[in-house]
């Protein structure tokens, strides 16, 4: 990775729910901040800048949220920078942050991605009819599910696949206090008799709308060192991004979730993901998105991401948990679910992942986001050990 | 620090374009900045850029934009919620790492097709400001007021400021407001928002910009008398109206002094004062003299093309380091409302 080493030395998250009207935005993000910080044994006076994402600012509608959250982040007096990259924002700003430390400019920053969705409605808040363009109206939802149908076309597939994801992945978010989804008589039945919302995918098969915010606190080296609790190192971070459409372009395998895989495996010195890492944090927000991306990450070869999913190979017991968390599928606050993924892949080599605690081997893990349509990715390679 | 320089830098505006989309008015500024670096858009190793959904009215404005680029082979690419100038700041960051040696930074934004000033009211307190609806202007004028109060300065000072924005406008092909205009002028126009007048509110602007930023041995290959970027800092302030000082920009002053403004004389400035009591003030954070030539393209008052204009000034700055106008000048950006964020940049030629 280039530039001096990073350390993530504090996580905090809200409890995420559907509608969180205990609190303001404000009130919201503060909640995840505050934790990070105590986590991180530090106040808002120890922290030099503050880097803040979240997805549209049309799901709130406040435009640049930062501006008038910068008293509640403590930033008063402080560099503070909003990132905005869609799906993969939480991943991108988890990056941002860290670059800042990378470089030598701060020497510990605080990071903070939210979304609070029961402001407003994000499926039409992405379907806004554009002069002169197409309306899609269609949500994420009606415009990933063509993708899922090619890629059961082109993998063979069989149906049930998606359902498995969608079980599992509730399964495991029972162990996590702070998901929003808990759903303790979940089994492929009830999945596969909820209603059909765009086919293939039925209702239990699409994560929930959440309002959530999550938060790190990242050092330098020097930072992480001293810090008392347990760090989690960061190996390796990369993001790419590709048009949403042109005539060749894979949008159900795409060339940029590859290239970004690949520059953040090498960085990390990943040469086997399914062998090298403990778990991975993985943005599925639709349950067949976790054997796409098991082939686009390269945890198998195409063509056989559902062969593992079917397998049991990503629950938390398999042998290489994907989500262990509860993943999106169980909470998604659009713009903090990036950064959830980044924070949870933290918590593991930090062994903080209290009951969904994976046992650790190698000492790594992988947070990963991806947005827009399926073209902005961002990942990053966390791990108990100093990178060498 | 890595030494990093501005060596192309291309902009676009007009008061309104009624023929283009954003992606339609990027492609010819973009092509035209990458072609000016000397770096094949293939080797440009970051790209970041800066845009407003709420100006375009959809929730992804960045996503179009990137069309204009053409990131194919997938890019290295982020985006800020800001006005490019910060866009420029993280890709600065990014060179710094180590992990890049060169960046595309643009910014891009259509303010005719809305009502600019009360679009901006929706960057207020949601819960307690924005329902009432202040536009921009309205509380800008607020400021202005209490500005001139504490100050004692007077409105024909003002007046100065929105006159020589205009005839500095006149040797800039983007100033959508030139002539030759004096302050008895500017004055006989009628108050609108007391104290201002039209000419001390920043036109409507449709525009975009584009800067490649290239460090140490790359940017010198490219560049004859590369703008370094000698300084970069942003700070903001609280949000709301009532708790902050409104006639004096703390936060300019800060970013300023950490930037290193006064470790020498400073040639022009560039300021992002959308009206013209925030260049008096703006001038006074950063320290400036008279020996400083001000906004010499007129500044956001003659063209304000709106989540560019702060990237615009770096571009304004740097242009004239390359000609040799300049040595050393400072450009500065703006966000929020009365100047809650303030980035300023301090760019050199080489001794």
């Amino acid at each position: 990775m280039a530039g001096n080493r990073v350390g993530v030395v504090g996580v905090g998250q809200t409890h995420h729910r559907a509608a969180r009207k205990d609190v303001s935005m404000a009130g919201l993000v503060r909640e995840a901040a505050i934790e990070a910080l105590e986590d991180a044994d530090m106040t808002w006076s120890d922290i030099d800048a503050v880097v803040i994402g979240k997805a549209p600012d049309m799901f709130e509608g406040v435009a640049m949220p930062e501006l008038y959250l910068s008293d509640a982040l403590g930033a008063v007096g402080k560099p503070m920078m909003r990132v905005h990259t869609a799906g993969s924002v939480g991943g991108s700003t988890s990056i941002v942050a860290a670059k800042l430390v990378a470089a030598g400019i701060h020497e510990r920053v605080l990071t903070v991605a939210y979304e609070k969705q029961s402001e407003s409605n994000a499926t039409w808040g992405l379907s806004v009819p554009m002069p002169f363009a197409a309306p899609l109206v269609a949500g994420a939802g009606g415009y990933f599910a063509p993708l899922i149908r090619a890629y059961m076309y082109r993998s063979g597939a069989p149906r049930h696949i998606g359902h498995l994801v969608a079980v599992k992945d509730r399964l495991a978010a029972l162990r996590n206090p702070k998901a929003h989804l808990h759903l303790p008589d979940i089994d492929l039945k009830t999945v596969e008799e909820s209603f059909l919302l765009w086919d293939p995918l039925r209702y239990l098969d699409v994560c929930p709308s959440s309002d959530g915010a999550m938060a790190m606190v990242l050092g330098s080296e020097k930072v992480a060192d001293a810090s008392a609790g347990s760090v989690a190192w960061v190996h390796g971070m990369a993001m790419r991004s590709e048009p949403t459409m042109f005539a060749r372009r894979d949008q159900i395998n795409p060339q940029a979730g590859k290239d970004c895989a690949k520059d953040v495996y090498a960085q990390a010195g990943i040469t086997n993901p399914r062998d090298d890492f403990d778990c991975a944090e993985v943005y599925v927000p639709f349950s067949w998105y976790e054997p796409m991306w098991l082939e686009n990450l390269g945890f198998c070869a195409e063509g056989d991401g559902w062969k593992l999913t079917e397998a049991g190979a990503t629950a938390p017991d398999g042998d290489i948990p994907w989500n262990p968390s509860g993943g999106v599928l169980s909470s998604n606050p659009i713009g903090a679910s990036g950064m959830v993924r980044f924070g949870e892949a933290a918590q593991q080599v930090r062994g903080r992942a209290a009951d969904y605690q994976v046992e650790l081997r190698t000492g790594k893990a992988l947070g990963h986001a991806y947005g827009g349509g399926s073209q902005f990715f961002s990942m990053w390679v966390v791990g108990r050990d100093k990178p060498a | 620090m890595r030494d990093v320089a501005v060596i192309s830098f291309v902009q676009s505006a007009v008061a309104r374009d009624a023929v283009h989309n954003e992606v339609e008015m990027l492609v010819p500024t973009l092509h035209a900045a990458m072609a000016e670096s000397g770096i094949p858009k293939n080797e440009i190793g970051f790209v970041c850029s800066g845009s407003l959904d709420y100006l375009q009215g959809g929730p992804f404005a960045f996503v179009s934009g990137l069309d204009a680029v053409g990131a194919w082979p997938p890019m290295r690419e982020s985006h800020v919620e800001m006005d490019a100038a910060w866009a420029l700041y993280e890709a600065w960051v990014a060179i710094q790492t180590g992990e890049v040696d060169s960046a595309l930074v643009y910014g891009f934004g259509k303010s005719s097709t809305g009502d600019l000033h009360e679009i901006m009211t929706l960057q207020y307190d949601p819960y307690y400001v924005a329902p009432l609806w202040p536009s921009m202007v309205d509380v800008s004028a607020m400021q202005a007021r209490a500005y001139l109060d504490a100050s004692g300065r007077h409105e024909d000072e003002l007046a100065e400021v929105a006159a020589r924005a205009q005839r500095n406008g006149r040797s800039n092909p983007y100033a959508v407001r030139a002539g030759d205009v004096n302050a008895n002028d500017v004055l006989a126009q009628p108050v609108t928002h007391d104290p201002l007048r039209d000419a001390d509110i920043a036109p409507i602007t449709d525009g975009t910009a584009a800067v490649v930023l290239a460090a140490g041995e790359l940017a010198r290959s490219r560049c004859e008398r590369p703008a370094w970027i000698r300084g970069l800092d942003h700070r903001i302030e609280a949000h709301s109206l009532g708790v902050r000082d409104l006639t004096t920009s703390e936060s300019t002053r800060a970013a300023a002094a950490a930037a290193g403004v006064a470790a020498g004389e400073i040639d022009i400035a560039e300021l992002h004062a959308q009206f013209s009591h925030e260049e008096l003030m703006l001038a006074e954070a950063i320290g400036l003299t008279a020996n400083t030539v001000i906004n010499p393209s007129g500044g956001p008052l003659a063209s304000n093309p709106v989540m560019s204009a702060g990237l615009i000034r770096i571009g304004e700055v740097a242009r004239r380091i390359w000609s040799g106008e300049a040595g050393r000048g400072v450009a500065h950006a703006t966000s929020g409302p009365c100047l809650q964020q303030n980035l300023v940049c301090v760019l050199e030629s080489d001794h």
